[in-house]
């Protein structure tokens, strides 16, 4: 069995963004870049089942810039077998990162494809549901849990009500969630070994798919900060407060 | 431009989701018809028929969509799209996980989790965990939105009742099947429209003591319970508690978080509310840059305090 993994190097969860002078965009000089957190809980999974014995190779791609190398090192230091770097400097929207990675399934013909469920800086949450219909598969978006046979897979999945359970024919696409496991750091010997791991690197050319995008930015401004408030004394000051001045109680 | 919404809904009962997606698509200009997609679900429809705007409801009333599998609701949305300019839906669960699968089948891209409409194709996103709005324009014949219905009011019901029309399932894709669901119940009210939410944190601690310390709290006032990722990742209380960033996105008026140190990722979901409080035994919490009120205080004195003040105050 084959798992196909989508990563992306976004800025690290802990940085606050800040909006560009000129509204243009967002600032992400000098700002530390990392695998959005989801992507590295899809390698984890995929890496799993690989080591129980369930896959025979994971191969992870991605879709950026040269740096992105980088973050396929990582999924590879990690455990994944080879990477897949589909280079470009513009920006990807998911339907066209969904139509790139179509062309790579279609070429690598995975068993599972795993993406995170969505990239901590656009917010998207739609490029693996976006895949999976291009490919007329069934999808286990949010996933806490998988089990994998060999013509199916059942996906428990976190929704607003609790948990529900699908069981998908396969190939399948399932989108991870944060629960699905805990991610490892790579140990020093394998991040060395990482290094001889082969990326194979291509351009959104190669695949055929236009990236022309769909959504012009046409501003982007930081949200008015809440106005800071006081500091209360004591739980009858707060509740005082509460009824008298804000009227909520 | 005609305007299609999909419904967010429980069979017999309609959720406010879609009263407030209604009042989204109002602001886009159109007529507006609703699809109500689900198994035994008339009762839905006919809430859906009584909102302010509605000119029309769809009513797709089959066993097969009686568990929102997206590969049926998708094709079935897809199926109706052809008339519409616009396809709208909640960023609940269901929304997220089925509106991307549409757009692409339409190949458009989708505008996910719109807090404001300027035009009928200009529209203002959170990003990065809402620390910067994007405004965007779609060039795409038809739109696709997931809307923040926490950003918008919602549609009141109307003296007369839109038509309902019934409207047939296309062919299931049949690669999912429904297994089996494990819900959470709960007397409280719903997290994602509750006016007064009580948070709980890591601080906690355990179970137990989010059903003693905090559950008095939350239920004297009427208020649903919520939750940072790490009280959900640790067990203390099921997933659909989560708020932030990849949990709930919620505008209560009142916010009560208690042992919530104030990530990024758990403002993104609460930052909003209408006032907010904050109790934490850290005077540095940057939650505290949030909060209308602070208390710099121990949770598990100030939390039972504030439970017996509020509950002689209701008494008084
Ligand atoms: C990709 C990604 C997505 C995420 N999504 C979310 C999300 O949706 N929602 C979310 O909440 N988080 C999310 N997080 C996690 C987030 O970054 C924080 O780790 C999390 O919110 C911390 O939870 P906490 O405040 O309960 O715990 P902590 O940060 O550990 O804070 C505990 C607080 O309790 C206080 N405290 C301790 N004891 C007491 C006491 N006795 N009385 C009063 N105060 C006390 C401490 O001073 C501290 O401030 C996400 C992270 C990532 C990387
Ligand atoms: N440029 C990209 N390269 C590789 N994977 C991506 C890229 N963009 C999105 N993905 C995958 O799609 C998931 C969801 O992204 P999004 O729909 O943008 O929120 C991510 O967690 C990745 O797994």
């Amino acid at each position: 069995m084959k798992i196909v993994v989508a990563v992306k190097r976004v800025a690290d969860p802990n940085v606050k963004v800040r909006a560009l002078a000129d509204s243009s965009g967002v600032d992400l000089a000098n700002v530390k870049m990392t695998m959005n957190p989801f992507d590295e809980i899809a390698v984890e999974e995929a890496v799993r089942l690989k080591e129980a014995g369930r896959a025979d190779e994971v191969v992870v791609v991605s879709i950026g810039s040269e740096k992105s190398a980088e973050t396929l090192r990582t999924a590879l230091a990690m455990g994944a077998d080879r990477g897949i770097l589909i280079r470009t400097e513009a920006v990807v929207e998911p339907l066209a990162v969904a139509k790139l990675l179509k062309a790579v399934a279609e070429a690598e013909r995975p068993d599972i494809i795993i993406t995170g469920k969505q990239a901590i800086d656009d917010d998207a949450n739609q490029t693996g549901q976006m895949l999976s219909a291009l490919l007329g598969w069934g999808q286990g978006t949010f996933a806490s849990k998988l089990v994998v046979g060999d013509k199916a897979i059942e996906v428990t999945r976190e929704i607003d009500g609790g948990l529900q359970t699908v069981s998908l024919q396969l190939p399948a696409l399932v989108t991870a969630d944060l629960r699905l496991n805990e991610p490892r750091y790579a140990s020093l010997p394998n991040i060395m070994k990482a290094k001889k791991k082969p990326i194979d690197e291509r351009t959104p050319a190669d695949y055929g798919a236009s990236i022309e995008p769909r959504l012009i930015v046409v501003r982007v401004h930081e949200p008015a900060n809440r106005k800071a408030g006081i500091k209360v004394g004591s739980v009858g000051e707060l509740v005082e407060r509460l009824h008298r001045e804000a009227g909520v109680l | 431009m005609t305007i299609l919404v999909l419904a967010e809904h429980q069979d017999t009962l309609l959720d406010e989701a879609t009263a407030k997606v209604v009042s989204a698509a109002g602001r886009m200009g159109g007529e507006i018809h609703v699809l109500v997609a689900g198994s035994g679900c008339r009762a839905a429809a006919e809430a859906a028929a009584r909102l302010t705007g509605v000119a029309k409801v769809l009513l797709a009333d089959e066993p097969s969509l009686s568990n929102r599998l997206a590969e049926p609701v998708a094709a079935l949305v897809v199926s109706r799209a052809g008339s519409y300019g616009a396809v709208l839906a909640p960023s609940t669960t269901n929304g997220k996980n089925i509106m991307p699968r549409v757009a692409a089948l339409l190949d458009v891209m989708q505008v996910s989790d719109v807090i404001a409409i300027d035009g009928p194709d200009l529209f203002q996103r959170p990003i990065y965990a809402g620390n910067v709005i994007q405004t965007v324009r779609s060039v795409d014949a038809k739109t696709v939105l997931t809307i923040r219905a926490s950003a918008f009011p919602a549609a009141p019901v109307a003296a007369a009742a839109a038509p309902i029309e019934a409207v047939a399932m296309p062919d299931n894709p049949g690669v999912s099947t429904f297994i089996g669901s494990a819900l959470s119940r709960s007397e409280r009210p719903e997290l994602a429209g509750a006016r007064i939410v009580v948070s709980g944190g890591r601080a906690l601690a355990s179970a137990e003591n989010f059903d003693t310390v905090l559950a008095p709290l939350a239920d004297t006032l009427g208020a649903a319970i919520g939750a940072s990722r790490a009280a959900v990742d640790a067990g203390y209380v099921s997933n659909d508690l989560q708020v932030g960033q990849t949990g709930k996105i919620i505008a209560p008026d009142l916010y009560i978080a208690c042992g919530i140190s104030g990530a990024i990722q758990h403002l993104a979901g609460m930052k909003d509310s209408r006032v907010i409080v904050a109790i934490n035994k850290d005077p540095d919490a940057p939650i505290f840059q949030v909060a209308d009120y602070g208390l710099v205080a121990d949770l598990f004195e100030a939390v039972p305090e504030l439970h017996t003040a509020v509950a002689a105050k209701a008494g008084a």
